[in-house]
């Protein structure tokens, strides 16, 4: 697919960053969190190939401008809505059950 | 890359309750997920396989020639390292890795990659300048040095093993491990020693 996670060649992209030699490996809990949601969920119903897929449907201004797990997240997310696990209306159902517990 | 913003972690909280509550995921599998790559997964495993290598060259002839075969009879084989292939630096080539798609890495030896890795600088100016890429990590090369520059996917992961540096002859195993480091087994560091008096 043609999209804009196939980088190899592009300019403009400016100097490499982060080339401090030590980093955690997940810069917060939720880094973590997403990691280990898509990790459980793949080897269980994901072949490789699909997720990767599924990271290429992200909107090229989107994935452009969304960090590496950012990424992740919206590729679970597409993953779990097209193959059933979980719609979209739970999803945006339980954000908003959450928001209003925060409330309370 | 910037912290998760408000949306995405309600969204990442949204999914985690649903994963948990249908059962698609159990939230300990979760936890253990996150440690097992914090704490037990890294390059360390690695620096065994290239450090092994550099003192039988039995070993290492084997490697090269079957690469995932020896690794998983070291019982270092794990999910993303299914199919190794290794690159031996020598004095006329220099190696590196880079994925242009996404991320794929040898989890399973390195434990997941490093930003600089995930970068899309990184990515994408790999495959077009690989000399100017290597001099922002300090490596400048001869230019007789031959650079080969190789594109992972989903199904090979490869791993680079460095050259062994000069004055290390009298190094035992845990000592050598300890100098082999994450990036010079992508290919963007060059490993040196300065014996300490």
């Amino acid at each position: 697919m043609n999209g804009p996670q196939d980088l190899g060649g592009f300019h403009g992209f400016g100097k490499i960053p982060y080339l401090n030699k030590y980093e955690p490996v997940f810069d917060s809990y939720w880094e973590g969190r997403v990691f280990s949601m898509s990790f459980a969920t793949f080897i269980k119903y994901f072949p490789v190939d699909e997720t990767r897929y599924a990271a290429e449907k992200i909107k090229p201004n989107i994935y452009l401008n969304s960090s590496y797990y950012e990424r992740w997240l919206l590729a679970l997310e597409i993953l779990l809505i097209e193959n059933n696990l979980v719609t979209k209306k739970e999803i945006i159902d339980r954000e908003n059950q959450i928001k209003k517990n925060k409330k309370k | 890359m910037s912290e998760f913003s408000e949306e995405l972690i309600l969204k990442a909280k949204a999914i985690e309750s649903l994963l948990i509550e249908k059962e698609i995921v159990d939230e300990d599998t979760l936890d253990l997920i996150v440690e097992e790559y914090e704490k037990n997964i890294g390059p360390h495993i690695g620096a065994k396989i290239v450090v092994r290598a550099w003192k039988d060259n039995e070993f290492k002839n084997k490697l090269l020639m079957e690469p995932t075969k020896t690794i998983s009879e070291m019982g270092l084989i794990g999910f993303s390292g299914e199919h190794m292939v290794i690159l031996e630096n020598t004095s006329k080539i220099h190696n590196i890795v880079v994925c242009t798609l996404c991320s794929c890495y040898p989890w399973a030896i390195l434990g997941l990659p490093p930003k600089w890795y995930k970068s899309f600088q990184y990515r994408s100016r790999a495959v077009i300048e690989p000399k100017e890429v290597l001099k922002e990590f300090g490596i400048t090369l001869d230019d007789e040095i031959e650079i080969k520059v190789w594109d992972s996917n989903a199904d090979i992961r490869y791993l680079v093993l460095p050259q062994r540096p000069n004055g290390t002859e009298k190094l035992n195993e845990i000592e050598l491990e300890k100098l082999v480091t994450r990036n010079s087994m992508i290919g963007t560091e060059i490993l040196t020693y300065n014996a300490k008096k």
